[in-house]
């Protein structure tokens, strides 16, 4: 269980982390989202005692992360792939964190067994592909068999195969009873993963909600129709008791109402339809909705954006 | 824009009860826990050590700089048939040690800067959180590796200019001079080194701290050579005096001067020195953010 309490970051005038209190709990995957820049890893750095908060408070089953004695059996964290000496085999990687923590030295073996690395052991880490780099990082993560796991950006550099391999292994880790806190930019990754979701932007706490309620607000359902005798059918549907409001390139949005429903009506007053499609909105645009207005990095350009472009900011940097 | 509806979330989480005699629920691994001490660190800096190359690039560069200027110097006095007038022939050692201390600054440097460049810092702090133990057992890991290398290549070369100058009005060299032009002159070297070790960790550059350390050794005595204004006499006279270059000279008793610094003194001077920078280094990494 990962305790956050106040947690504040300033760097001089600059906050980065802005009173973030939220509680990581074992048994589920709990995803922590937000756009770049938003204070993600300044968060995990200190939840991992790298950097010393300006304010408040973060504990590891109740205790400071420097009060551990043997961290990497407690709480294994994924930072960056390649935080490593370059020159260094990955076998000898792992040895020395193990030495460290008093890990038995067969556990290098078994975690690069995990993670498919074994062919490799014996190669210096800067021959690497982004991916092997990224899974040495995990199996440095699973190396003391913790109880909290923390991944940042954990599918960055993979391949489709790596993708479906970390999402796997985070479910399975979860249903083992540990906590597993992962950060991410990318909603559609959550939706596979998480079931409990985190939001935050420029370090402030934007939500902390199951991912099933966060899709129930968020995923609105509604109806496109287009049609030719556009007043025709306002008039009709208003007569019928639906509202539709207009999506601006001359199409109506009917919220509530099934597009069979709507091609009855229409059908019955003969009114001609170009179009009648159900759709859903995307988490991916709820996410942004959410965080529209904590964005740091807007990609500014006089006339306001529209919604087609606002993803051009969330592509990582 | 729309997309298809997005994933069923998962079922809800089943409620993990606290492991008996743990206050926190969840994962309970079967792996035994030891407690760590700072033994567990030193092995952990130990393997570190020998795992990378620039160790034994280093190392190996110091024993061809110290055992081939030892022995090219001992072949060339001896051949020119040399009246040595009583000095001893361990002073000999001198030039390939100076020359190799850049060597054992290097190693000492990169043994803490070289972890800020790669990034490996987050991942030694992170497993080992108590970061005055990383730096303790950085520093005695480098220490005794400097220490038994220089011990080893300073007796050898010592050795071997004794043996070679036998006969040639060369003084036998006393027990506290052997001492001295071994295990002294190898202390001190290896206190240089964990100076340099203490300011890598400071500087978190390697390129920055090794150029510091290397002007620390020769700057002094280069500014001091081209004091000619008799007014700074006193001052280029310190310089001279205090150097590095002429503080290791005095465990081959051949002082550029007179005055100053004599016998141990270089050596309690460098571990003041040392242990001022390991204090300040340890400050740091305390209040630094990684």
């Amino acid at each position: 269980m990962i305790e956050l309490e106040g947690l504040t970051k300033r760097y001089g005038e600059k906050v980065a982390v802005d009173s973030l209190t939220f509680t990581v709990r074992p048994g589920i995957v709990t995803g922590f989202l937000g756009p770049n820049g938003a204070g993600k890893s300044t968060t995990m750095r200190m939840i991992l005692g790298l950097d010393h908060p300006t304010a408040g408070d973060v504990r590891i089953d109740g205790t400071h992360y420097d009060r551990l004695r043997q961290p990497l059996t407690r709480i294994g964290a994924l930072l960056e792939a390649k935080a490593m000496h370059p020159g260094r085999s990955a076998h000898n990687h792992l040895l020395c964190l193990a030495q460290s923590n008093g890990i038995p030295p067969r556990r290098v073996h078994e975690v690069l067994d995990a993670v498919g690395l074994t062919a490799v052991a014996r190669k210096k880490a800067k021959g690497f592909s982004l991916g092997m780099g990224q899974r040495l990082g995990i199996a440095a993560a699973l190396l003391g068999d913790p109880r909290i796991l923390m991944f940042d950006e954990p599918v960055n550099g993979l391949d489709p195969e790596g993708i479906h391999w970390i999402r796997t292994l985070m479910k399975s880790l979860a249903a083992q009873g540990r906590t597993v806190f992962v950060s991410s930019h990318l909603m559609s990754e959550m939706a596979l993963t998480a079931d409990h979701l985190v939001v935050i932007g420029q370090g402030r706490l934007l939500a902390d909600t199951s991912m099933a309620e966060f899709i129930e607000r968020n995923s609105r359902s509604f109806v496109r129709v287009r049609s030719p005798q556009r007043e025709q059918l306002l008039e009709m549907l208003h007569g019928a008791g639906v509202t539709a409001v207009e999506s601006g390139d001359g199409a109506l949005e009917v919220d509530g109402s099934k597009a069979e429903q709507i091609g009855e009506l229409a059908a019955r007053s003969r009114i001609v339809l170009h179009e009648l499609s159900p759709q859903q909105a995307s988490l991916e645009e709820a996410f942004m909705r959410l965080t529209a207005e904590s964005v740091e990095y807007h990609a500014h350009s006089g006339t306001p954006l529209p919604p087609q472009t606002w993803g051009e900011g969330w592509k990582k940097g | 824009m729309s997309t298809p509806p997005p994933p069923m979330p998962q079922s809800a989480a089943p409620e993990w009860q606290a492991a008996p005699g743990h206050p926190y629920p969840g994962y309970t691994s079967p792996i035994p826990v030891v407690r760590t001490h700072l033994g567990h660190a030193i092995a952990s800096e130990w393997t570190k050590m020998k795992s990378v190359r620039s160790t034994m690039w280093t190392l190996g560069v110091f024993v061809l700089l110290v055992i081939g200027i030892g022995l090219m110097t001992g072949l060339i006095v001896s051949s020119a048939d040399p009246d040595l007038g009583g000095e001893s022939p361990l002073s000999l050692g001198f030039f390939g040690l100076l020359l190799g201390g850049m060597c054992i600054i290097t190693l000492g440097v990169l043994t803490t800067a070289s972890e800020y460049g790669t990034g490996m810092i987050r991942t030694t702090m992170v497993a080992c959180p108590s970061r005055g133990r990383v730096l303790l057992a950085k520093a005695l890991v480098f220490f005794l590796l400097a220490f038994v290398v220089t011990l080893v290549c300073a007796s050898l070369i010592g050795f071997l200019h004794v043996s070679l100058l036998e006969g040639y009005n060369a003084k036998e060299p006393s027990g506290e001079e052997w001492l001295k032009g071994t295990v002294g002159v190898s202390l001190y070297v290896a206190l240089l080194g964990t100076l340099s070790l203490a300011i890598g960790s400071v500087i978190r550059h390697s390129a920055g701290a090794i150029t510091i350390m290397i002007g620390a050794v020769l700057a002094p005595l280069v500014i001091a050579l081209f004091m000619f204004s008799s007014s700074l006499r006193d001052v280029q006279q310190a310089l001279f005096e205090y150097s590095i270059p002429n503080q290791m000279s005095i465990f081959y008793a051949n002082s550029l001067s007179e005055s100053g610094p004599s016998g141990w003194d270089p050596l309690w001077i460098m571990l003041v020195v040392t242990g001022a920078a390991i204090g300040g280094a340890f400050a740091l990494l305390e209040s630094r953010d990684v």
